[in-house]
């Protein structure tokens, strides 16, 4: 009755253009805005962002960057803990300084980001690596190119475990972030506050998420689905393979990197490089692209929001409620993970954001059926 | 003798025991590969899954005893007996037919025709379900399994005291060989043998053979792709019970078995998805290559556990040069 576009007229081309052309869209959205940036930040405490807010915006953020070279561009990646770990690492190494050290002098030794910048270095140097491990993807397709990929994820990881200048000659062989604020309040560091690093973190979200939709409904994403379609057909008509895959690659890594750049030093504080990115965390982004819906914006965001949700609620059922053993509970999750995964393949394969999509069209049609 | 040499040599025969184990896991993905056209990231916990069985039946435990002890308070350990080898075994043959049965039914026949991509996906839920599961009916702690065919004959463990008597007599350098890399490697090319001979002379086999060459021709004389699939998701079944008997012989029965199955992706890479001569020769080389590797440049210049990796970059750098794997059949491509 209410969620239609009759009577929504648009009289020029930029409101024809909008992301939400529907106007009962477009006000969900600006609620949905106005709550998570006005009232959330005053109602939160320290278990809500820690628990279920802070993973879900970081999560977030990987799914959608992964979404975007899966999804949009048909490249499937497993090195996504990898990419992750990048982007921790470079973060670190931007906010305590970066050293070049040659023949065994320090060569120079770079200020200090700010945690803002030393985030966004965390992206930038991952798209490098992501674009140079995106290069064998010209000659090596499908399932190999899959497999490829894991060799970014084992090699990276091997490297941030031996190489000592990565995490500064700690005697852990962990990184953990320093107490770093951004405009005068802390971000990073043991006593920050809730709302803070949600607020941090949010923006970022945001951020990502604006420039993934409107990047993929752009000439570059019209591209990446050229080539997911039929990458030769694709380059018949004139798509460059070189530049779709490569931008792909690159733009998807950059989102990595944040997230993983933020799991580090916002979420987690510390981080031992095997345990926090290793190869199930490559595997936990790809389950929630794929039961959030390949090539969707909307279902980066549900795909995450399920997968933070399940052990939590798994959690407070099992252990809270019932009083199981918390090993018990673990395991299974396991199984539940991996029926419901199953399942979604069986039922809807193109996962949240189709049935949200079957959903809208049942609210437009409502009270009749066709 | 040179003494550097022959502990080249010695790392070369390890690298060799160490391929055939790969090469065993990686069948258990062509065979599934070739018929159904399912990459099945699921074997190495199969692998998992079957060793935690036998050890299960073995020891008598009774299946999901933490879950029935939780849910309704009772205090059950065991069955209280324990089952001689290879009764156990052939049970957990018979279980991981079952296995089969039930992927095909619940799982696979739903998604016919689906892109592999998701078939892919599917088996990687299969895998976390399965782990679930294995770890829900047996427990998950650390488990020993010894395999004995009689009181007295058991898979031997321990290094071989006569072959490096021998060499050291012949050669001045006693070679360093596990008993039971020897025997498995011994199993593994029986078991190769056998499959081999099982696709070439037998009535199912051939018709396997026809499956993998052509779906709708296979059903248009008569093969039923249903039987098929379950004769090859058991196989693969019996494949991964041999395999997490072997590793798990050599290294308990824990999580880190299910990890194999990763090792075995760069032996496909290399091998190639459809060739089963693919997956040996790919597995000798993946184990050869990983243990030279690190003991001429990994251990001494770059800080050592470079087997992390090192098969993952060689198949990588290979598959840029030949994208379609060794024997792989050509890739041609078309609009």
């Amino acid at each position: 009755m209410f969620y239609r576009e009759a009577g929504d007229f648009n009289t020029t081309y930029a409101e024809d253009q909008q992301t939400f052309p529907i106007k009962f869209d477009r006000y969900r959205y600006y609620l949905v805005m106005f709550i998570a940036i006005v009232v959330v930040p005053f109602v939160i405490n320290d278990y809500w962002v820690n628990s279920l807010l802070l993973p879900f915006l970081i999560y977030s953020i990987a799914a959608l960057g992964l979404n975007i070279l899966v999804g949009y561009c048909g490249q499937v990646s497993l090195g996504t803990g990898g990419f992750m770990a990048v982007g921790a690492y470079s973060c670190y190494k931007f906010m305590t300084g970066v050293d070049i050290w040659w023949g065994g002098e320090l060569l120079f030794r770079l200020p200090e980001f700010n945690i803002f910048f030393s985030v966004i270095m965390g992206g930038v140097m991952t798209a490098i690596v992501g674009a140079l491990f995106g290069l064998p993807s010209l000659r090596i397709k499908g399932f190999y190119l899959a497999v490829a990929t894991l060799a970014a994820q084992f090699f990276l990881v091997w490297l941030f475990n031996r190489v000592a200048w990565f995490y500064n000659y700690s005697a852990s062989g962990q990184i953990s972030a320093p107490e770093r604020g951004f405009l005068g309040v802390l971000i990073t560091g043991p006593s920050t506050a809730p709302w803070a690093a949600y607020l941090f973190c949010l923006f970022f979200t945001i951020i990502c998420a604006y420039a993934a939709r409107n990047m993929t409904r752009g000439a570059a994403g019209r591209k990446w689905m050229a080539i997911r379609d039929m990458d030769i057909a694709a380059e018949i008509i004139g798509v460059n393979p070189l530049r779709a895959k490569l931008t792909a690659f690159a733009v998807s890594s950059f989102f990595i990197g944040i997230s993983g750049a933020l799991f580090f030093a916002v979420y987690l504080g510390a981080v031992e490089v095997g345990e926090a990115f290793g190869i199930t965390k490559s595997f936990l982004v790809l389950f929630m692209v794929i039961i959030g819906g390949l090539g969707s914006i909307f279902g980066s965001f549900a795909g995450a929001a399920f997968l933070v949700l399940l052990p939590v609620a798994l959690k407070v059922v099992g252990v809270d409620f019932l009083g199981w053993p918390t090993d018990i509970v673990a395991h299974l999750q396991l199984v539940i993970v991996g029926a419901l995964i199953i399942l979604f393949l069986i039922v809807e394969p193109h996962g949240i954001a189709q049935l949200w999509r079957l959903a809208k069209e049942k609210l437009r049609l409502w009270p009749f059926p066709h | 003798m040179n003494e550097q040499l022959a502990f080249t040599i010695e790392v070369f025969a390890n690298g060799l025991m160490a391929g055939v184990l790969y090469a065993l896991v990686a069948l258990g993905f062509v065979l599934i590969y070739k018929a159904s056209g399912i990459f099945n990231y699921a074997q190495g916990v199969m692998a998992l899954f079957a060793a935690m069985t036998l050890v299960g039946i073995q020891n008598g435990q009774v299946p999901f005893v933490h879950l029935i002890n939780a849910i309704f308070g009772t205090e059950i350990h065991g069955f209280g007996w324990t089952v001689p080898s290879f009764v156990a075994i052939i049970l957990t043959v018979f279980v991981m037919i079952g296995l089969a049965w039930a992927v095909q039914r619940f799982v696979f026949r739903h998604l016919v025709g689906q892109e592999p991509i998701i078939l892919f996906m599917a088996t990687i839920g299969l895998a976390y379900f399965l782990e679930g599961v294995a770890d829900l009916m047996w427990g998950s702690e650390l488990k020993t399994l010894t395999v004995c065919a009689t009181e007295s004959v058991c898979l031997p463990q321990g290094m071989n005291m006569w072959l490096e008597t021998t060499t050291y007599e012949a050669m001045g350098y006693g070679f360093f060989i596990d008993n039971l890399d020897i025997v498995a490697s011994i199993i593994a090319a029986l078991l190769v043998a056998g499959l081999v001979m099982f696709a070439q002379y037998t009535k199912q086999g051939r018709a396997m053979r026809a499956v993998a060459d052509d779906h709708q021709a296979a059903l248009s004389v008569g093969v039923s792709l249903n039987f098929i699939w379950i004769l090859v998701w058991s196989l693969a079944g019996f494949v991964a019970l041999v395999a997490g008997i072997m590793w798990g012989a050599k290294s308990g029965v824990q999580f880190s078995l299910s990890l194999i199955a990763l090792k075995a992706l760069p032996v496909l890479m290399l091998g190639g998805f459809t060739s089963i001569p693919g997956a040996i020769v790919g597995g000798l080389i993946i184990g050869v290559g990983e243990k030279m590797f690190e003991f001429l440049i990994g251990a001494p210049f770059l800080g050592g556990a470079t087997e992390n990796w090192f098969a993952y970059m060689l198949a990588l750098v290979f598959l840029v040069f030949r994208p379609q794997g060794l024997f792989g059949e050509k890739i041609i491509e078309r609009v």
